[in-house]
């Protein structure tokens, strides 16, 4: 039980350094759009989305009504279906409070760090994860406003790499293990990459077309799936 | 602005209403062997959409700085794998790199 709780907490770390600055640096804009303390302190509490906060900031600037900034947060957001989708086959011992209140704090890193955790998923972890993320990005807001920038800048700008870092810290056993989760992940990159440069689809859907299409060559054309090799 | 908040609370109800849906329609159900590897296949799909291109422009003053940082994730992470050392690890790389401006 006490490594349980301390297995999450080092798994929170990396989205702790990861989280604050960005959430700093949403308190920050947020006070520089003109929007009050309660509000800034809102919108990271209840919505706990990063990319999509700082696009709907810019929206309300462009002065876009709400309609407008909901569909783009739904759109922006909608991962998190497939994210959840791909995490429910794993929880089944929990009970449906639990996947209630877990569904919330299903951000991308949570799920990164969830899905390539060994073993069963218990509530213990997947709750002390999700709640160090969600303090982090709370708390980072509320200070960002309050205290501006109050981190050196170069350290705020080193940060930037520290959710990347924690992915691809994620990823690499897999991939030492697995040459399918190689060819899958880098056919993924790739995929997004270009559907970037293309610039047609709107923001947070060039990852959700990469989820689809690379998943589903995964399914068709790799028979023995990617994850059984490592799980077992 | 004052009509932020019912904006703010519609933005939560369609982040975490597709957050949600999956626990409660596919949790306990019996999954066809083929949807449940698309599932399993979607970890990995996922964080190498999320790693790349992003990764090569999270320093966006000096690129470089960042790739220096990341690459250092990696090379300790197969090396001696682990979380804490490589996230550490490169925030610190990238950090003296924007530092010393090479």
């Amino acid at each position: 039980m006490t490594k349980e709780v301390e297995q999450a907490f080092k798994a929170a770390i990396p989205i702790f350094i990861g989280y604050v600055p960005a959430a700093v640096a949403f308190g920050i804009l947020s006070k520089g759009c003109g929007i009050t303390l309660l509000q800034c302190f809102l919108f990271s509490a209840v919505v706990f989305a990063g990319a999509s906060q700082f696009i709907a900031l810019n929206l309300l600037m462009t002065g876009m009504g709400g309609g407008g900034v909901i569909l783009t947060t739904l759109l922006v957001n909608f991962r998190h279906f497939l994210m959840s989708a791909s995490l429910s086959t794993r929880v089944s011992q929990m009970s449906r409070r639990a996947h209630v209140l877990m569904a919330f704090g299903v951000t991308d890193e949570v799920f990164s760090v969830l899905s390539f955790r060994k073993g069963t998923l218990t509530k213990r972890f997947v709750f002390l994860l999700e709640l160090s993320a969600y303090s982090a990005w709370v708390s980072g807001t509320v200070a960002g406003y309050i205290l501006g920038g109050f981190l050196p800048d170069i350290l705020t700008k080193s940060m930037g790499v520290a959710l990347y870092a924690l992915l691809l810290a994620i990823l690499v056993p897999e991939l030492k293990n697995s040459i399918k989760a190689v060819v899958l992940a880098i056919a993924s990159g790739l995929l997004n990459s270009v559907l970037i440069k293309l610039d047609i689809l709107p923001d947070g859907w060039t990852i959700i077309v990469c989820i689809l299409v690379v998943a589903l060559a995964g399914t068709f054309f790799m028979v023995d799936d990617v994850r059984e090799e490592v799980y077992g | 602005m004052d009509n932020v908040i019912p904006i703010i609370f519609g933005m939560a109800a369609v982040t975490y209403i597709p957050r949600l849906l999956p626990f409660l329609m596919l949790t306990n159900k019996e999954i066809p062997k083929r949807v449940d590897s698309f599932l399993k296949c979607i970890p990995v799909a996922a964080i190498g959409a999320l790693i790349v291109p992003g990764v090569f422009n999270s320093t966006p003053d000096m690129p470089v700085a960042g790739i220096a940082g990341i690459l250092f994730a990696l090379v300790f992470g197969l090396w001696k794998g682990g979380i804490i050392i490589p996230v550490i690890g490169a925030v610190v790389v990238t950090y003296s790199v924007l530092f010393f401006g090479v």
